[in-house]
């Protein structure tokens, strides 16, 4: 994501997602400048899918993803460090008990 | 570079621990990612290797690009715009990673056409025969390859991420050259002489690829400890050529090189000395095509100007159109209503 000014009225940056094959997220994949919408889908398919890489593509403003930032890391992802009953591994259950 | 990001990592660690967490994501071949506080010189060392990759990329259009309008066939032309396409996506790959760093597209452009950064010193050659472009294919993104195959492993995130891109690519390009090489060798001697030409005139510039040797490549020292770059220059120079003698063998031409043998005690050929004095005056400006190169480059961004300006006004004409009706049709339902 670009964070230098566009001085030169330059064309935005768009970040681009695919979708590998049906069942799958989409991915990112990277970046590509474009005019417009209808401009950063055609030119991501030709970047990014000229094997077959995908069945659907979304492309976004870069400006326009919000995203947590490394000075936030530690206390903003601490809630899911600190609660080991979240996961299964944390009950005792006896090894005769099938099918748990 | 000033960019935001770039004036907030700067002040000599500034913030504690931050080095540290720094040293400790490389010493455990973790990646750094772009969000991540990194030390400016790791920052600018990147941006410089990954903008002259990017570079080479683009510029590497041309010697190839000369050829699709002359190729013998159909089937090469097809091929022949499928690689030149190849090579114009890994730049876009590549200046997609550089801008995760700060840098500017625009800006990366500029710094190419003034002639302020470099790029690979092999496509300052001209392209002369059609053998050309099969030993392009072999030789020179066969050492591309080499030198690529351990960047997929670099410690900078998007870099390494753009370079599996790029590898699972290039193994055509390598592939469709040496078939054409193949096609050649099985034809007339005229064409055989031609293939030969081209190895005799390409094999030096391809050992080039891999930079200056280790004891003169003041910069290596510094890429190894960030693991940006994961072996030296002589390593992979010496991991191409075991390669490629083999290949050459098979092809049935000589590499113009009368010093080069297997070494059974190293278990490795040992082969001459490039002249590193033609290199430093091809790296510098002064090859056979450096010239022609960049003014090509430089017509085509500024004749694309006017394209570049007319995509935009039209995208800010639509954006109004598209305005303007929503505005039509919520006023419409406030009278309804």
């Amino acid at each position: 994501m670009s964070s230098t000014g566009s001085t030169r009225n330059d064309w935005p940056l768009y970040e681009v997602f695919v979708r590998g094959k049906r069942g799958l997220n989409h991915v990112h994949v990277g970046s590509l400048h474009a005019a417009d919408d209808a401009m950063a889908l055609s030119h991501a398919r030709d970047l990014y899918t000229r094997r077959n890489e995908g069945v659907s593509i979304w492309v976004v403003r870069s400006e326009h993803i919000a995203a947590s930032t490394r000075d936030e890391k530690d206390p903003f992802f601490a809630p899911s460090a600190d609660k080991v009953y979240r996961h299964p591994t944390f009950y005792d259950i006896p090894d005769d008990v099938p099918h748990i | 570079m000033t960019t935001s990001q770039g004036a907030r990592s700067d002040g000599g660690g500034a913030e504690p621990g931050l080095q540290e967490q720094f040293d400790a994501t490389i010493a455990k071949d973790q990646r750094i990612e772009p969000r991540d506080w990194m030390p400016e010189g790791y920052r600018r060392t990147l941006i410089r290797q990954i903008a002259q990759h990017a570079h080479s990329e683009i510029i590497g259009m041309q010697p190839e690009g000369e050829w699709i309008t002359k190729a013998p066939s159909l089937r090469r032309k097809a091929i022949l715009f499928a690689k030149v396409q190849d090579e114009a996506g890994h730049g876009l790959y590549l200046y997609s990673a550089a801008e995760t760093l700060g840098a500017d597209r625009a800006d990366l452009t500029e710094r190419l056409i003034e002639g302020r950064q470099k790029y690979s010193s092999i496509f300052n050659y001209p392209t002369l025969t059609f053998a050309d472009v099969g030993v392009i294919g072999w030789l020179v993104d066969g050492a591309a390859i080499c030198n690529q195959v351990p960047l997929c492993r670099t410690s900078y995130g998007p870099y390494a991420r753009a370079m599996v891109r790029i590898c699972k690519e290039e193994s055509f390009h390598q592939r469709q050259g040496y078939e054409l090489l193949m096609t050649m060798m099985r034809g007339t001697d005229a064409q055989r002489e031609m293939v030969q030409d081209a190895v005799n005139r390409w094999w030096w510039p391809s050992l080039m690829m891999f930079g200056p040797p280790d004891h003169d490549s003041p910069n290596s020292a510094a890429s190894m400890a960030w693991k940006i770059k994961r072996h030296s220059n002589d390593e992979l120079r010496q991991r191409f050529v075991d390669m490629t003698v083999p290949q050459a063998e098979k092809l049935g031409v000589t590499l113009p090189d009368p010093e080069l043998r297997w070494n059974e005690e190293r278990g490795h050929y040992d082969f001459g000395t490039p002249d590193w004095a033609e290199f430093k005056r091809v790296i510098s400006g002064d090859g056979p095509c450096n010239a022609q190169r960049i003014a090509r480059r430089r017509a085509a961004h500024e004749e694309g100007a006017w394209v570049r300006e007319a995509a935009l006004a039209h995208a800010a004409k639509q954006a109004a159109r598209a305005g303007r009706k929503r505005e039509d049709q919520s006023a419409q339902e406030g009278a309804a209503a």
